[in-house]
């Protein structure tokens, strides 16, 4: 399978603080990967990093098969992104908020219609399109933000804390919607997220972060086996991560 | 071409989510008309009394409006820039940053938006003018510089606005650097007396505020047989150059509020 992610001692460095500390990993085209860690570990930072968000201090990163530092444009061509904090306007409807996406992702005028209807149904929001987004719940919102998000179809996905906040019906809402995405587009995903069930559930594989570093990697069958027969992988996160650096 | 039709697009689509939202709430355009109202009918009457202001052959009145346009135009894209952080502190930054779209061209849109608020306190201005009984040049070339000259003041000052949003990053910063910018922005300019009153330093500073070469151009625009003191045309020149300065350095920056 060819790598839809390739890092390579990543790292990012802040004035007092080293984010994210020469961190390699690599993820499978068409694959779901998640990131794991405490708060602070440096999941956010590692994807502002692979977004082209955020400079990189050192190593390398390729995202779709482009260089981030080098070709960052190429990136966001063809990735998409939906951050911890609500990113759709509260104050224009879906229906435009999508429309300002398909025309920044320079969408032909001929093809827009059909993508937004497209995104709406496939997050299950084709019902209220009209409505300002303010009056959305909070899972209607994020559906909203995935739609938006994979409108030009990128070939990877980032979801930074999909589910936070969200009642079960609607955290189990957002998994269905990945996984259609995922069958339906192909598209990579890495995302984040504190519940391990999530993690199980959704990811092929996943990787655990601790004060920036990489602290275990693999599937999460792979990585219960590994501390004892019958772990969780809540286990394997206190295991991996209790130590206070 | 193709490059050149995308970045405009994309430009046009960040001004355009901005006059959308506009069209859900417009009660900010309605509350934003109450200060120029009370400058021209209160501070604009008192100082019409005086007859000592010169004025270059208009009433003070009159001469007061195109400058109290020009300030309300300045006072909205002066804290333009709070958006952004605002923008910034939720999501919908990352947002527009992630996408491919150039960040000049983001940045653009904002301006353009600031803009067409502008244009909207201009729109009120005018009638609240013609109400007053003021004597302004209504003829079309007239209107069309008057608009294009408001949108480009507008943008110039939002793009500033944001300019100290990606320097200071939080917005009770911005909100004191901003309140501490804008009297000296509006009392080193035109607006409200003419240049040739002021003491020599105070000359010089103003000839360097775009706010001056704004107010220059409306009132020759605006008013039959006002004579304008640096051209309309050298005055648009001036603003020109100084909204390419600061778009080409905002863009740069613009990314750099996310850290």
């Amino acid at each position: 399978m060819p790598t839809a992610i390739q890092a390579e001692q990543l790292t990012k460095r802040f004035p007092h603080k080293i984010a994210v500390d020469t961190v390699t990993f690599s993820v499978e085209q068409g694959s779901v990967f998640g990131l794991l860690g405490r708060n602070g570990a440096g999941k956010s930072s590692t994807i502002k990093l692979l977004t082209t968000l955020s400079p990189i201090s050192s190593g390398k990163a390729r995202v779709a098969g482009y260089d981030v530092s080098a070709q960052p444009v190429e990136v966001r061509r063809h990735i998409g992104y939906v951050p911890q904090l609500p990113s759709a306007d509260v104050d224009l409807t879906a229906y435009e908020n999508l429309l300002i996406s398909t025309k920044l992702y320079c969408i032909p005028r001929s093809e827009r219609r059909d993508r937004i209807r497209d995104a709406l149904e496939l997050m299950g929001l084709d019902k209220s399109v009209n409505l300002l987004v303010r009056g959305y719940s909070g899972g209607m919102m994020r559906r909203l933000e995935i739609a938006q998000a994979m409108l030009h179809h990128p070939a990877v996905l980032f979801l930074d804390e999909p589910t936070v906040g969200l009642d079960p019906l609607a955290r189990h809402a957002v998994w269905t919607r990945i996984g259609e995405l995922r069958a339906r587009l192909g598209t990579t995903i890495l995302l984040t997220t504190h519940y391990m069930d999530e993690a199980s559930a959704l990811c092929d594989h996943v990787a655990f972060l601790h004060d920036g570093k990489l602290a275990g990697i693999g599937t999460p069958a792979e990585l219960c086996a590994a501390l004892r027969p019958g772990a969780t992988l809540d286990d394997v996160f206190i295991s991996l991560t209790r130590t206070r650096a | 071409m193709t490059a050149l039709i995308n970045y405009l697009s994309q430009m046009l689509a960040i001004a355009e989510a901005e006059v959308r939202k506009l069209r859900h709430d417009p009660v900010d355009l309605f509350t934003r008309i109450i200060q120029p109202a009370l400058w021209l009918l209160i501070f604009g009457q008192v100082f019409a009394r005086l007859h000592g202001i010169p004025t270059g052959g208009v009433s003070y009145r009159d001469f007061l409006a195109p400058g109290i346009l020009a300030q309300s135009v300045l006072f909205i894209a002066i804290f333009y820039g709070i958006s952004t952080i605002w923008e910034r502190d939720l999501g919908i930054l990352a947002m527009y940053l992630v996408s491919p779209a150039p960040r000049s061209a983001l940045v653009l849109g904002k301006s353009l938006a600031a803009g067409a608020r502008g244009l909207a306190q201009a729109l009120m201005v005018y009638v609240l003018a013609l109400l007053l009984g003021i004597h302004l040049v209504l003829g079309l070339l007239s209107l069309a510089g008057v608009v294009a000259m408001i949108i480009l003041s507008a943008a110039i000052f939002s793009c500033f606005s944001m300019i100290i949003a990606c320097l200071v990053k939080t917005r009770e910063r911005f909100m004191g650097i901003s309140q501490v910018l804008t009297m000296p922005l509006f009392f080193a300019s035109s607006a409200i007396y003419p240049i040739a009153l002021m003491p020599d330093w105070l000359r010089h500073v103003a000839s360097l505020n775009p706010l001056t070469y704004q107010v220059d151009a409306l009132r020759t625009l605006m008013l039959p047989g006002f004579r304008s003191s640096s051209g309309v045309l050298f005055d648009f020149a001036v603003q020109v150059g100084i909204f390419v300065v600061l778009i080409l350095i905002a863009g740069r920056l613009y990314q750099t509020i996310l850290e």
